[in-house]
């Protein structure tokens, strides 16, 4: 932030003992009054953080290829697993979610279809809803 | 506490064929470490709004109750509220049409409160001033304007009201006090839109910032919140564009940065 920065003009407790009821994080997750936008930035963040943890087993993951065959096949059979299979389809629905919102945000963020932004929104997860069913049922029969 | 009001007695807000709300109300006051409900019962007519039914309480039932407004017709901004979780103006929010037998009511969030319903603005208004906000105010009156005969001049009207709801409803705000807000960043893009003679580049310049223009989420709901359709959401995507086009430029040599 600049030294221009409007921000500092607004301290969270002010001289005067003023305190903010301000709704912090947990206000995040709390969908009462939210509209679908509100939806959108409260799975946005959660899915984002699902990949996140995601990227980091999948690395651990792939470390069990430095340990030898036995590791790797151990691992390849316990994601075979119906349980493990579950896990997948969630996968496939946060990053489906994540990024097809990011499409929305990157777009609104430039300026374009901003007035059609909701009907963009529903758009794209009707597209992500179609995809999700078509992988969820190729995962969970074909494996 | 809990208290009931007699509709025989109310003639403000009340009427004798009402229908009885329990009203939720946020309690607090300086000094106090935290915040609780009080109920109250009120009989509430179809025309009965949340203000109406709020003054009622204070003038039958709890003269401490603490509420800010005063033009009744959502004009002057004064009594944003959270109604039922949702950022409303409590003066043209009838009562019936929520819908609920209870009916919660708070301040707004993410501003500083001062007693009860009544939160400080100063911050607010302090977050306005700094994007130059006070350079349209100053010029409200149209130099250029001919006006009819027996009107001294046109008065130019600004949509926000500056009630705080998009603050309260900004899931950004809600954990950055930091972020200029969507309020001060649709006066921005109005300033910027219509500098009126002034250089836009200014105020573009402040919200061209990690905690302005950019801070912003698209989340949508202040939009959704604001009760005059000034579409803070939307300016702030302006400004962006603006923001993003006049750096492109700049990196390519067409214009000094």
């Amino acid at each position: 932030m600049s030294e221009q920065s409007v921000g500092r003009t607004a301290p969270e407790r002010r001289a005067d003992g003023a305190s903010t009821r301000r709704r912090g994080i947990v206000g995040w997750g709390d969908p009462r009054g939210r509209r679908l936008g509100g939806f959108a930035f409260i799975l946005n963040r959660l899915t984002g953080l699902g990949v996140l943890l995601y990227l980091s087993f999948h690395l651990v993951v792939l470390s069990l290829l430095a340990r030898g065959p036995s590791a790797w096949d151990g691992f390849v059979s316990l994601a075979g697993s119906p349980l493990f299979l579950c896990f997948d389809v969630v996968l496939i629905f946060g990053l489906l979610f994540h990024g097809l919102n990011g499409i929305r945000v990157t777009l609104v963020g430039f300026g374009l279809v901003v007035d059609r932004q909701r009907a963009m929104l529903v758009a794209l997860m009707v597209i992500g809803a179609i995809v999700l069913l078509i992988a969820s049922v190729h995962i969970l029969t074909v494996g | 506490m809990n208290a009931e009001l007699d509709p025989a007695s109310d003639t403000h807000a009340t009427a004798d064929t009402g229908v009885p709300i329990r009203f939720r109300v946020y309690r607090r006051k300086a000094g106090d470490r935290g915040g609780h409900f009080d109920e109250f019962t009120i009989e509430v007519a179809p025309d009965t709004t949340v203000l109406d039914a709020l003054v009622a309480i204070r003038t039958r039932l709890d003269p401490t109750l603490v509420l800010r407004h005063s033009c009744f017709h959502a004009s002057c901004g004064t009594c944003g509220l959270r109604v039922n979780d949702a950022e409303v103006m409590g003066c043209v929010t009838k009562v019936l049409e929520l819908g609920t037998s209870t009916v919660k009511v708070e301040p707004i969030a993410n501003e500083a409160l001062v007693s009860d319903l009544a939160t400080d603005m100063v911050d607010f208004y302090a977050r306005l001033a700094a994007i130059g906000r006070p350079l349209i105010r100053d010029s409200e009156w149209l130099a250029d304007s001919i006006e009819p005969a027996g009107i001294e001049s046109y008065n130019r009207f600004e949509s926000c009201i500056e009630c705080g709801l998009c603050i309260s409803a900004c899931p950004v705000v809600a954990t950055d006090s930091r972020y200029l807000g969507p309020a001060a960043l649709a006066a921005a893009e109005r300033a910027v839109a219509e500098p009126r003679g002034l250089d836009p580049n200014f105020v573009l310049d402040l919200a061209d910032d990690p905690q302005a223009a950019w801070r912003c989420h698209a989340a949508f709901e202040c939009t959704e919140a604001c009760p005059s359709a000034v579409d803070p959401a939307g300016a702030i995507m302006a400004l962006r564009r603006r923001a993003a086009s006049r750096r492109l430029r700049s990196l390519f040599g067409w214009r000094k940065p």
